[in-house]
């Protein structure tokens, strides 16, 4: 029984890890791309996560530092697996560029005016558009349904202080919780009388 | 060699600490240390190691760090500095997760992570309106639009139907538009 249980286990571990390295082998740009990815394979394909979880592990990668996607697979892999799926999932996110920057650094200049690799960059460009068009759409229903009109606003008033006023997204994240902390202040106190 | 790796490690330590958003919030950052601090990399390979990260899969803060690291100190520097670059971010991760997950309970917690919650969805539009008008105008200014690539827009149309319509396999779906794209733009 327990040796059925380890070989599972270690089943899940090999899928993590190469779920990653595809992810990561397969999306440009990194961070915010990888969550329609993440999503397609873990909430839709596997089922691990709810939709409202991949959200809650979105918003923690994004609200801690360094590259969002990397901890974003630090966060699957420690939700399913614990320690040894964080540092697996790490391993396999990390993994693609190690190997394609150590091949193409000796003739990067080459690589860089190659007129094919640019088209097929551009095409790619356009999936991933796509891909995370998808996402916006889908997330943003799931918000509005939750009926809170702080948070439906929330999101369209984060997108224009980053995109048109290029506002720090440290001091958007926290006039955010600020917002949500003010307003649950005024709800409570409301109750009570 | 062991030194440089050291320094290669708090440098990328440093960079992965201070910087919250994530790909190009980074960029400015690792230019502070590696080509001003440092003096690791001249400005013009510095650009052209962005443009490489750009051009190749995987997160652009691990591409940089990892490009960097090669460049001043061969593998083991690639290693040192990707290292170094997400190993902040992941624990501060991890703990602030299990922060959430064991507050759940209470009254302000919970709505404190709905609204990061918003706000990363924000911030995530941004992205895809940055990504869209990269594909589409070649520019991710939107005060600089000039002119509009029909092709792209299509290809765009066509993914997204298929992604909606067949379930397609996104892996997959990168694949068919990266052939698409070999074959339109040539």
């Amino acid at each position: 029984m327990k040796n059925k249980q380890r070989q599972n286990n270690l089943r899940t571990l090999l899928w993590l890890t190469c779920i990653h390295f595809f992810i990561s082998a397969f999306t440009f740009g990194g961070g915010y791309v990888v969550v329609p990815m993440v999503r397609k394979y873990f909430v839709q394909k596997k089922k691990y996560f709810s939709e409202d979880e991949l959200m809650d592990i979105a918003a923690v990668s994004q609200s801690s530092p360094g590259a969002i996607a990397v901890n974003l697979a630090a966060l699957t892999g420690w939700r399913i697996c614990g320690a040894a799926g964080a540092v697996l999932c790490c391993l396999g996110a990390i993994l693609p560029p190690l190997i394609i920057l150590s091949v193409i650094s000796t003739f990067y200049t080459a690589f860089a005016s190659n007129l094919i690799i640019a088209a097929v960059l551009k095409g790619m460009q356009a999936g991933v558009a796509a891909l995370i068009a998808d996402l916006v759409l889908e997330m943003y229903a799931l918000i509005i349904k939750q009926r809170s009109k702080l948070l439906t606003l929330m999101v369209p008033a984060v997108f224009l202080a980053n995109f048109i006023l290029d506002i720090n997204v440290a001091v958007l994240l926290l006039l955010c919780c600020l917002c949500s902390l003010i307003a649950a202040l005024i709800e409570k106190r409301r109750k009570k009388f | 060699m062991t030194e440089r790796l050291i320094e290669l490690f708090y440098a990328f330590w440093q960079i992965g600490f201070f910087s919250i958003g994530g790909g190009y919030a980074i960029i400015p950052l690792i230019q502070e240390q590696v080509v001003e601090k440092y003096g690791w990399l001249t400005e013009k390979v510095f650009a052209d190691i962005i443009t490489i990260s750009q051009m190749t899969p995987g997160p652009l803060a691990v591409n940089t760090s990892t490009f960097v690291g090669l460049k001043a100190a061969g593998l083991p520097g690639a290693a040192a500095a990707t290292l170094g670059c997400i190993i902040s971010g992941v624990v501060i991760a991890l703990l602030l997760d299990s922060f959430f997950q064991k507050h759940s309970g209470s009254y302000y917690i919970p709505k404190i992570l709905n609204s990061l919650k918003a706000a990363s969805l924000g911030l995530i539009m941004s992205a895809a309106a940055v990504i869209l008008l990269l594909t589409f105008c070649g520019t991710s200014d939107y005060k600089a639009i000039q002119d509009l690539d029909v092709i792209s827009v299509f290809l765009f149309l066509g993914a997204f139907f298929a992604m909606r319509k067949w379930k397609l396999n996104p892996i997959l779906l990168m694949v068919i538009c990266g052939i698409l794209g070999g074959f339109l733009y040539i």
